[in-house]
């Protein structure tokens, strides 16, 4: 009698606990194992962090160098969130960084003809869309792999951006009145708004990966298409808005990087594809699908963006950056492999 | 647990068929890959489909799932003919089929597999993660009989065995109101153990009062659960059997015949109306 009632017990304790997941004040190991992952990114995190306040502790216990990297890793990271989801849905693109170019040749013509900041950036925003869709439709549709069909868009948005201003740079200086301007690339509190920009995108990543139909469905996807398809969810339509958020997301992400040096360069975007790509795969998202951690590409964004400051600031050459760079993104990949190996 | 009687069957003769296939014909390419197939399947029966490989069987199931339409025939569903049928009509008319490489998403968490597509949301349109983690649970428990504390709503998929898979993917279908489960080849590549769990599942599928049609090429397998035996040979029907009347030995010898000369000198075992267990018990 007493057995049965403990039982009962037990069972309703299980299920008041299963509720809430996996939980590191009741099973300290299991949390530990399912969340190995995230786990290893916060500490290569730390230790990278640590290892430049030793190294340049002049830079790293001031302030200005944070400001510094507040204003130029969400040029890269909002884009990142995004990404983060299209590989987890087992997808890539690749073609983000003209997307900050195309768009913002709207936003430039836009804006040389009305004057107008909120229909230019309106503008700007569609065309990321617009582009997105050109994608998606190649690789949905047509069914092109994402890694070529990106490749080819890649060249051909950033082509079709120079084509269409005539590779002119625009100073952007009279756009700096608007209340817009202040809200993309002003400052509250000291700290830069972009930073604000990135925390948003990322905590709506968050959501929409992991507490949403959507993101139920990308991981689905990015796992096993098939059962996804055979289980109803509708693959063409979700994969299409995946490339859409990216289109936008590198829209939005030209705007900031073009308001912050208050000018237009049709080069905009380029050298962004490396530094996003690594965040998403330093994070930790599973280069093979169905797995992404938008914690992990969070601080991912600010190890990859902190590299360059920190090796600077240490006193090497920055012929070092990119030695250093290639390490820490192949050490962190072959980490993330080992452990979910180990845990997975 | 997962309701004796849904609101399908209400006003229905419980003698009507679930599911009837009348004289189905398909053809792909000028091949005719089935020809003038009829097959009944029971409110509460287990029908054991077999065949050779290339007998029709994956494309009779095919057009039952809304994948394929026949060229001509009907197909019907509690005796109204289903003209048009899509993969999600299929779905909403109670049928589910269970693969067993595609069922699952391996990397993903039980409670997740359990709810693709599916997901219980909140008010604001969000995952209601915990009372999906707290029916898995129960699930658990109750019909899938984990009951080792090492498995848990969040344990991912890719550890459990073959037979346990399957037995998730039945339970996602029954929980969510299948009652025409479709299983391809189950017990390919199972261990003894792992089949004999299996079965277990298949006969939960009967408990539930629910039925299912068991894809297999293999008689010993479909012949400890199923309630008939329907065998194809080249795109025909070439035998309707019942187990309780025959021992497997002779159902073999059938079969063997049938693969080589295409039909079975010995008669079909006449077709009962199946009598569900529900209604015996009621």
């Amino acid at each position: 009698m007493n057995g049965s009632m403990t039982d009962t017990d037990q069972t309703a304790l299980d299920e008041a606990t299963w509720g809430r997941g996996v939980s590191l004040l009741h099973d300290p190991k299991r949390f530990a194992s399912t969340y190995a992952g995230q786990l290893g990114i916060t500490g290569a995190f730390l230790l990278l962090w640590i290892a430049f306040l030793v190294t340049a502790p002049d830079t790293f216990t001031h302030i200005e160098i944070y400001a510094a990297f507040a204003a130029t890793i969400p040029l890269f990271g909002i884009v990142a969130m995004p990404l983060t989801m299209v590989v987890t849905a087992g997808e890539i693109d690749l073609s983000f960084p003209s997307t900050y170019a195309l768009g913002m040749v709207g936003f430039v013509l836009t804006w040389e003809h009305t004057g107008n900041v909120p229909l230019a950036i309106a503008v700007c925003l569609l065309i990321g869309a617009v582009a997105g869709l050109i994608n998606a439709f190649v690789i949905v549709q047509i069914g092109v792999p994402a890694l070529v069909a990106t490749i080819g868009t890649l060249f051909f948005f950033r082509g079709l951006s120079l084509v269409v201003i005539g590779g002119r740079n625009i100073t952007l200086i009279e756009t700096r009145p608007s209340i817009l301007f202040r809200l993309f690339v002003g400052e509250l509190y000291g700290i830069p708004m972009q930073f604000f920009w990135l925390l948003l995108a990322a905590v709506a990543t968050w959501f929409l990966l992991n507490r949403h139909k959507y993101g139920a469905a990308l991981y689905v996807i990015g796992d096993n298409i098939q059962t996804a398809e055979l289980q109803g969810i509708k693959t063409k339509q979700v994969r299409l808005i995946l490339f859409i958020l990216v289109g936008v997301a590198a829209a939005f992400s030209g705007i900031l990087s073009s308001l912050f040096i208050v000018s237009f360069f049709p080069s905009v975007g380029d050298g962004q594809l490396l530094p996003a790509l690594a965040a998403v795969f330093v994070g930790g998202t599973s280069v093979f699908g169905g797995k992404g951690t938008v914690w992990g590409t969070l601080l991912g964004a600010f190890m990859i963006g902190t590299i360059n400051a920190g090796i600077v600031a240490a006193g090497l050459t920055g012929f070092y950056t990119q030695l250093i760079y290639g390490a820490v993104i192949v050490v962190s990949v072959s980490i993330h492999a080992m452990v979910q190996r180990r845990f997975g | 647990m997962f309701g004796q009687m849904s609101d399908k069957d209400a006003g229905i003769d419980p003698a009507t068929p679930r599911l009837e296939l009348r004289g189905v014909n398909k053809q792909f390419a000028g091949v005719q890959a089935l020809s003038d197939i009829n097959f009944r399947l029971g409110r509460n029966e287990i029908v054991g489909l077999i065949g050779d490989n290339g007998a029709g069987k994956s494309t009779m199931i095919k057009h039952i799932c809304g994948y394929h339409s026949p060229d001509s025939g009907e197909i019907l569903f509690d005796g109204v003919p289903v003209h048009n049928l899509t993969v999600e009509r299929a779905r909403q008319l109670g049928v589910a089929a269970v693969y067993q490489e595609r069922a699952l998403a391996d990397l993903q968490t039980l409670w997740r597999n359990i709810f693709i597509g599916q997901e219980i949301q909140t008010r604001f349109g969000f995952l209601d993660v915990r009372k999906m983690r707290r029916e898995t649970h129960k699930l658990m428990l109750e019909s899938m009989g984990f009951t080792s504390t090492a498995v848990t709503p969040e344990s991912v998929v890719k550890n459990f065995s073959g037979g346990e898979k399957q037995g998730i993917a039945i339970t996602r279908a029954l929980y969510f109101d299948a009652d025409i489960v479709i299983l391809d080849e189950p017990a390919v590549g199972l261990s003894i153990k792992e089949t004999d769990k299996l079965l277990q599942f298949i006969q939960s599928i009967k408990k539930a009062g629910k039925a299912s049609i068991l894809i297999d090429h293999n008689i010993f397998h479909v012949y400890e659960v199923a309630d008939r035996i329907v065998v194809l040979d080249r795109g025909k029907i070439a035998g309707r059997f019942r187990p309780k009347h025959r021992n497997v030995i002779e159902l073999t010898e059938i079969m063997r015949e049938i693969a080589e000369t295409g039909h079975s000198s010995v008669p079909d075992d006449p077709y009962e109306e199946p009598v569900s267990d529900t209604e015996e018990t009621a």
